[in-house]
């Protein structure tokens, strides 16, 4: 069984990587959460977004976060992508396999996935 | 939503938005019943706004004129002849307990209740996407008890936060051996 004692591992873990992390290039996915996100099916891709870029080594360069309503609800599950001095890629009607591609093709290697992006869909 | 823990993922962000330090999610299940309670110390509501959140024309956000989240609970709840409540203390008018409570009571037996669903997805990624708010997660079954609280790991954790990638995938497994040891 788990216990809180194994949290003090990881802390011991992130203060030691702390100093290497700064200055690396920051990527950002946003999910997109409120209502019509949740229900379109957007938890198991956020799952699936921790997961994949937690194991492929990718957490010090990658951050998660969720956001409200885009106002797309018609294409939810909603994620997008930031890069600083790259345009927004948004991702449109997401699944946990969408989820897995875009890590691998677009934040592992540089390429975004444009038949999953909303300039595909209009 | 095709599992009542979407629902309480989508109402639980409520209270964060609303400012709570703590959220208190409490499932109390017997064999006929589940109870669902939400209890925050956000900022509350004032009593017009708690009578008209049921309706799906109120909502506070900006993208659109609709909101559904917490009609679809009240639904899934009165769907089953179960009940629903929402209580609420805004906090102009009670500037030492402010919050909001919502209580919503589900016949299980009932041909119309909605599974729970992954609880452990909905608790994790709750903590993700808020990780400077403090949870407290509990769910009693028949034959025991899970549950986690955020301020004892922030105790172990000091500076690191929630949602670092490993503390997230921590929480999802400690989670999950509490309901497996259950369920054996």
């Amino acid at each position: 069984m788990k216990s809180l004692a194994e949290l003090q591992a990881i802390k011991e873990k992130m203060q030691n990587k702390v100093a290497l992390r700064d200055g690396s290039g920051e990527m950002r996915v946003v999910v997109g959460m409120a209502t019509c996100g949740i229900a379109a099916g957007a938890r198991p891709v956020l799952s699936a977004f921790v997961e994949e870029i937690a194991n492929e080594g990718l957490a010090g360069k990658v951050t998660v976060s969720q956001t409200g309503c885009i106002g797309i609800c018609q294409y939810e599950p909603v994620v997008e992508i930031m890069e600083a001095g790259k345009d927004k890629v948004t991702y449109v009607q997401m699944t946990p396999e969408k989820a897995k591609r875009v890590v691998e093709e677009h934040i592992k290697g540089g390429k975004v996935v444009a038949e999953f992006t909303l300039a595909n869909k209009a | 939503m095709k599992e009542l823990s979407l629902n309480i993922l989508d109402i639980s962000k409520n209270s964060v938005k609303a400012g709570a330090t703590l959220t208190q999610i409490l499932l109390d299940e017997t064999e006929e019943k589940l109870t669902l309670k939400i209890i925050d110390d956000g900022c509350g509501m004032k009593k017009e706004m708690v009578e008209s959140v049921t309706d799906p024309f109120t909502t506070t956000r900006t993208t659109r004129p609709v909101g559904m989240g917490i009609p679809l609970l009240k639904l899934a709840a009165e769907m089953t002849d179960g009940s629903f409540t929402i209580e609420s203390r805004h906090f102009e008018e009670y500037p030492e307990n402010h919050g909001t409570e919502v209580t919503a009571i589900f016949n299980k037996n009932h041909i119309d209740f909605t599974p729970l669903g992954d609880v452990t997805a909905s608790v994790t990624t709750l903590i993700q996407g808020s990780p400077n708010a403090d949870f407290l997660f509990k769910h009693t079954l028949p034959n025991g008890e899970v549950s986690v609280d955020t301020r004892e790991l922030r105790e172990q954790l000091g500076d690191v936060p929630l949602d670092t990638f490993e503390v997230i995938l921590w929480i999802e497994e400690y989670l999950k051996e509490q309901y497996e040891a259950l369920n054996n």
